[in-house]
Order: structure tokens, then sequence, then C-alpha cells
């Protein structure tokens, strides 16, 4: 028997179990009801990925209109703004808008001042407690990290977005308050749709529509969640370049010494 | 030239007739005499080192930016992501590593089984080598709780409330592990201590498990023993260049998913914060647990279950002792081939039902699997070597390793 007949015969058995196991989880998700979500062609996708500067800024645009009335964004500064195009004087007109409490001064006081650069994006309430209170016991969660916190991602939260119905289907019951979401485990929503067309009007004259708005604002917390990814990606390409000639020259040099051997 | 004539080798003779570093080095590492017939199978030992070192390099600067309190840990995590310099690509190393060790070993120890690395004389090579696993093991859970997300948290929940089924004492050791009556600061801060002392612990049960290494050297393929001097080469030049070569294919992988994909062997609940008041939907602990998770979940007695999860890791120590047969390698075993193929499937199977919610027929899948585990070990092992003839391996593998040529020709 040859050696490649063995070696077919032994991995056939192998597989039969994962093929086996395969059959199975496609069954397991046919009974679920989780929904599908379409995965959208992301500016930040494969090896070669940036985000789209302009989505970005737009992106920003409707977390900064829309976003943050309910949700916070506390492991972003506004110092990071500048990674993304701001200006360091935008930066600073836009952090002083909003007001932190610092101190205690000399006299032992704690008392608010406009925000900084180096400051954390300033969260809506002041606690979860607040927030509970203010939007019908429900609590918007951060969004720092979002798009790496939930399965599927951006096309997660991009489904999310945009697939909200007016009515639930026959036969669910919505608690008072509720939104219908297609998307969202459960399908029981606290969240009102939060973005339709025209929800924001965007400074570089882009047509708003609900579709744009969510592609956009998807990119801007993309880039929230993973601000080092472009940094990352390009240091990957060479890492992988140089790995490549490397390997391509420790394989050559092997050879060349094992050939000395009898 | 002069200057190494006259100072240096001087000195490096005096430190080594003091202290033999030097021709201890050559002896080990040099001139180390290797069956001259290792596939690339056998690289993976040397691999696993060296991602031994690369967490315990990466781990330190970790731990210099980590705060082991659960106010701040979470926090301090994303500071190390998005603030300090190439923070990302540490911790991308370092969990990404975690992942890397466990399928290195994995494939190390696949090795070891199927052909027969376990056998006379290297059984205490390999139960240190088990030893080992159960230290990575225990290493590798403290360390995923330590950014404490929500999977942290929880899958810590879980993995040590299962020593509550100890009879009697089981409930003082959850509060001993726990440091309280709740998973707590406390938790955390000592998962921390134990995540840091533990490598320590594995790099020098790595050097005894070398001793036990070099005192009968490698197994290889044809499971023969070295005898003449033609079956053995020195390791340098001759494995040092072809560890190397396994090394860059590897770090090709590695740095992939480092640099590509660093959260694919990752779960997206543990980027949110742990809560202990929102339980998960679906508990899964990291993926190099799910076959003895598998285990764990087959037997619907708790303490029954506990036990049979660690007999699932423990009873590798007796198969030196379950599977007697003299010859070694697969190659000359046709009918332990197929068995070790068999079991090779039954683990990736009951690794894929351990990441399956509890329900049919994942249960059912998963107690056949199980029991196959089990009577892999204890029933068919023994009964393969009482009744399989086993082809004659060569009488050396010089000999092996020319016929191997003339078969090519």
């Amino acid at each position: 028997m040859s050696i490649s007949m063995k070696l077919s015969r032994t991995l056939g058995t192998a597989f039969t179990g994962l093929l086996l196991a395969a059959a199975i989880s496609t069954t397991a998700q046919a009974s679920g009801d989780s929904v599908k979500l379409e995965k959208q062609d992301w500016s930040f996708n494969g090896i070669f990925g940036t985000y789209d500067r302009g989505a970005l800024k737009r992106g920003y645009q409707i977390y900064s209109e829309v976003c943050v009335s309910c949700h916070s964004l506390n492991y972003v500064a506004y110092r990071n703004l500048m990674d993304i195009g701001f200006e360091e004087d935008n930066v600073k007109e836009i952090a002083a808008e909003f007001e932190v409490e610092d101190g205690p001064n000399d006299e032992g006081e704690m008392y608010l001042r406009p925000a900084r650069p180096s400051d954390r994006f300033v969260a809506p309430y002041a606690n979860e407690k607040a927030s509970r209170a203010a939007n019908n016991g429900a609590f918007p969660p951060d969004l720092s990290l979002m798009v790496k916190a939930r399965k599927g991602g951006p096309d997660y939260l991009y489904g999310l977005l945009t697939r909200y119905q007016e009515e639930a289907p026959d036969g669910m019951e919505l608690a008072d308050g509720m939104s219908y979401n297609e998307v969202f485990p459960g399908h029981q929503i606290a969240m009102a749709q939060p973005l339709d067309d025209d929800a924001v009007e965007y400074e570089d004259g882009t047509p708003a529509t609900l579709v744009q708005h969510a592609k956009d604002v998807t990119t801007f917390l993309a880039w929230a969640a993973s601000p080092e990814m472009e940094q990352r990606k390009r240091l990957g390409i060479k890492v992988m370049l140089f790995l490549f000639v490397w390997t391509g020259m420790l394989i050559a040099l092997k050879k060349k010494i094992w050939a000395k051997l009898h | 030239m002069k200057l190494s004539k006259s100072i240096i080798l001087p000195f490096l003779d005096w430190v080594d007739y003091r202290l033999p570093v030097f021709s201890y080095a050559r002896h080990n590492l040099i001139d180390y005499p290797t069956p001259k017939n290792l596939n690339y199978w056998w690289n993976f030992g040397s691999l696993a080192g060296i991602v031994l070192m690369i967490m315990i390099i990466t781990g330190f600067f970790l731990a210099i930016n980590y705060t082991p309190h659960t106010d701040y840990a979470f926090s301090s995590v994303e500071h190390l992501m998005r603030d300090v310099n190439y923070g990302w690509l540490l911790r991308f190393m370092h969990a990404n590593g975690g992942s890397m060790f466990f399928i290195l070993v994995y494939i190390h120890m696949f090795r070891g089984l199927y052909f027969g690395s376990f056998k006379a004389p290297r059984e205490l090579l390999w139960i240190i080598g088990v030893v080992i696993y159960l230290a990575m093991m225990g290493t590798a859970f403290m360390g995923y709780v330590l950014p404490w997300g929500q999977m942290s948290y929880w899958g810590a929940t879980v993995i040590t409330s299962l020593f509550s089924a100890v009879p009697l004492i089981g409930d003082t050791i959850v509060t001993w592990l726990w440091g309280g009556f709740v998973i707590d600061n406390n938790t955390l801060t000592r998962f921390f201590v134990g995540h840091y002392l533990m490598p320590m612990v594995i790099f020098m049960l790595v050097i005894v498990h070398m001793w036990a290494l070099h005192q009968h050297k490698s197994n290889n393929p044809l499971g023969v023993d070295m005898r003449t001097p033609a079956d053995s080469i020195p390791f340098h030049p001759y494995y040092t260049i072809k560890d190397m070569v396994g090394m860059g294919v590897f770090f090709i992988v590695y740095f992939g998913f480092v640099f590509f994909a660093p959260d694919f062997f990752g779960e997206p609940d543990n980027y949110i914060e742990a809560n202990p008041l929102v339980t998960p939907p679906h508990i899964v602990p990291e993926w190099y647990f799910l076959p003895f998770y598998a285990i764990l979940r087959s037997i619907d007695n708790k303490l029954i279950g506990v036990i049979a999860m660690f007999a699932g890791v423990c009873i590798l120590f007796a198969l030196p002792w379950m599977d007697r047969c003299r010859v070694r390698s697969a190659k000359f075993r046709p009918i332990y081939r197929q068995f070790f193929w068999l079991f090779f499937a039954d683990c990736i199977l009951l690794g894929y039902i351990g990441a399956q919610t509890a329900v049919e027929p994942f249960v059912t899948i998963g107690r056949i699997a199980t029991a196959y585990y089990f009577a892999h070990f204890l029933i068919i092992c023994p009964l393969i070597c009482k009744f399989e003839r086993p082809l004659v391996p060569p009488e050396s593998i010089s000999a092996g390793v020319l016929k191997a040529q003339k078969g090519a020709e």
C-alpha cells in the first residue's frame, strides 16, 4: 500500500468524525432562531482594510448627535479623534462642550470644568442607576467595545440598526415601550429605532439614508473598538513579508546542510 | 584572532573548568546524538518551548501594565490596548500564544501516541509531559480570568464550582479558591499570582522533561533504538536548522492570527466587563478545554462528572501500562494505526460537542464519545496489544532508512 493511500485512509477515518460533526451543526443552526446576518462590504475588511475616513467622520457626527444622548463611550478620549483626521483645535472645541468633575481644589471642594482633549468621552449619565431611571428601566450599554463584543461584529450592529419592524409578528406580545428587532436576541429591544432616513444632516452632503447612517456609525464604532487596527495590519504585512523571505531562506539552508548527509 | 587566543579562550576554559556550562551546552545542544530519521512531527516540542518563552516574556510586560482589581482589571486591559505603545501587540501575542501553545502541545502529544514515544524506557518522560499539560491547563484557566470580562467571570464560576462536588470538604475548597464566599477581588488577586507563578513551575518541569529526554534520547518514526553511530547525527547543525524551518512556518501561522484575526480564538462576550448579575446565555470554556468539558457534561451526577473529567486527563499517566505492545511506532502496527485515528476523531468530536448547548442530539453523541474515549485506553489499547500481529520493524534506524530509500528508487 502506498503512503498516499495509507494517508488518505487514515485521514478518511478522522474526517468521518468531522463530517458527522458538521452535519449536526447544520441541523442545529436550522432549528435555532438566530437570524442570518447580511455580510457587508466594510472598508476595514481584509488584510489591507482601513477605516474609510469619510465614514468615520460621518459616524462620529451620528454618535455625537444621536447615540450620545443615551450611550457612553468610556474608553475613547477626545484626543483620539485626532487619529481619524480631526484638527487639534476642533478637538479642543468638541471637548469643551462637556463638563467633567475635577478636584478637590485648594478649598477641598470638587468642581466642574470644561473637558480637555485628554479626557475620556463624557458619559450621558452619572451611573447605571441614573441611566436606568431615565430609560424605562433599561441600561443603554457602553459602545466603546460593542463591535468586538457581539457575534457578527459590525454586521450585527448594522443589522440591528437597519432591521427594526413596526409591528411584532402575530402571536408575539411586546412589553410596554419595547420595539421589535429582527436581529436582537429575543427580538424585543428597549431601544426605539434610533436612526431613520434623514436622522442626521451630513456636513459633507452625503445622502442621509438609513443604510448610510448605519454603515457610517458602525464604521465609527469599529474604530472605537479597535483603534489599533490600521497600525496592526500595516505592521502585519511587513512582518509577514519578512517571515516568508526568512522561512524561504531557512528552507534553502536546511536543504543545503542536509544534502551533505548520506 | 590574537585576542581570542590570548584572552577569551583561556577565560572560557577557566570558567568551564569551574562551571562546565560550555561543555554542557556542547554535549546537549551541539554534539547531542539524535536519530537521523526524525520527521517534521518532531518539531513540535521545541516549538512549544519557544512559545513558552514568548508567553513568559510578553506576560511580564502585560503584568506591569495590569491592575489585578475587579474595579480596574478590565479597564487596565483597555488602557494597555489603546494607550501603551504596542500594548495591543503584546496582548494579542499572549492571548493567541496561549491557543498556539495548546495546538502545539496537542500535536506533540498525538505524535507521542502515534509513534509510541511514551513506551519504555520513556514512561517518566511521558508522565512529566502530562504533568506539564496539567500545569498548562491550570495556568491557562487562571489567565483567562484576568481580563475580567463576562466569560472570564462566568467561566471561573463554572469551573471553580466543580470543586464543590468533592464530598465533605468541597465547599471548603471552593471558599479557599475564591478567597471568600463569592468570586470577587480576592479571587482575582490569587488567580493573578497563580498565573504568574505557574509558568515558572512549567519552566522547571520543562527542564526535567528535557533531562529525562536526554537520558534515552528521542524516539523516532521507526520506533527502534539508536544502536550504531550510523543511526544518529549531531543535533547541530541538522536539527537546529530543521527546528528553525519549523519555527519560521509556525510564526507565519501564529503572527497571521496576531495581526489579522487576533480575536479568532476569543469569545465576544469577554469584551463585556464582568457582571455578576447578568449570566451569558451560553457559557463556554476556551477551545482547548472543550473535550474535557464535554466529558464533564455527559454525566448527570456532578461528582462523577468531575471525576470523569479529571480522569480524562489523568488516564494519560497510565497509558504506558495500558499499551504494552513492544513495537513502538504505529507504522508497524496496522490495527493500532486505525484505532489511533479513530481516537483522534473522537477527541475532535468531543471538542465539538463541548462547544454546543446541552440538548439532544449532542448529549447522546457526547456520551458515546466519552465512553469511547475511556474505552480507547482501558479496553481497546490492551486488546490490540493482545491480538495484533505487528510487522517486524527494521533492525536499526540506518537499515530502515536504507530500505525506505531503496523502496523509493
